[in-house]
């Protein structure tokens, strides 16, 4: 188990890292469909600065906003929110993921942009997830 | 029955080494791949999806289905590392 850091300069570093991690993992999602990036590469940015939190600061200290429930919950989210917009798209009239018929503008980019969405939600939890479960085994 | 397995292996070895022979060259332009495929990506993703990120297109558009397949194998890795790690032994804590 993790427990936390003594040291003063681990623990300012990184509160002052995170923001600034999570910040580009919501860039690299969020531009996915733009520029390089997606959602599996952002998903594993946002997880690397959850896990760097925990590494800093300690398990004991993370663990009431992380419980294994919210974590799960998280997890199936993302592949719920993936397979809604696919459905969503059916029940429209197209095929499964068509995002053509959505009625939005630009319906190609925004549907791609919000399965990136739900990719990186499901791998920023199952990275936590998994860390998770290493540490507390 | 050793010598037997080792000349089943040997056999379906050269085999597969005697298919891959007939295989295109890396790279070719006249494999099918790049003859039917790769061009129409390169010419018509940005016209069709309206989305600049050829590569995004492909994965999240042409291929969503595969995509979504992969977020599914995601999604099970972190159930069976849950189910492994939390099974072995009894704990309270959640």
């Amino acid at each position: 188990m993790i427990t936390s850091q003594e040291s003063i300069i681990i623990k300012t570093l990184s509160r002052f890292l995170i923001p600034f991690i999570q910040l580009f993992g919501l860039y690299v999602i969020m531009h996915g469909h733009s520029s390089p990036g997606g959602g599996f590469q952002g998903g594993v940015i946002l997880g690397a600065s959850f896990i760097l939190l925990v590494i800093s600061f300690g398990y004991d200290e993370v663990k009431k906003r992380f419980s294994k429930r919210n974590v799960m919950l998280l997890t199936c989210a993302g592949v719920v929110l993936y397979g809604a917009i696919g459905v969503v798209c059916q029940l429209l009239g197209g095929n499964f993921l068509d995002y053509a018929v959505l009625p939005i503008s630009q319906p190609r980019s925004m549907g791609m942009l919000g399965i990136e969405i739900g990719v990186g939600l499901t791998v920023m939890a199952v990275m936590v997830s998994i860390f998770r479960d290493l540490l507390t085994y | 029955m050793k010598l037997f397995y080792l000349l089943m292996v040997t056999i379906t070895g050269l085999w597969l080494c005697y298919g891959v022979i007939e295989m295109p060259r890396w790279g070719s332009p006249n494999s099918p791949a790049s003859v039917h495929v790769s061009p129409r990506y390169i010419e018509q993703s940005m016209a069709e999806t309206e989305v600049p990120n050829m590569v995004t297109a492909v994965l999240a558009d042409y291929r969503s289905y595969d995509t979504f397949g992969e977020t599914t194998v995601v999604f099970t890795a972190a159930i069976c590392c849950l189910l492994i790690l939390s099974a072995t032994r009894g704990r309270k804590e959640s």
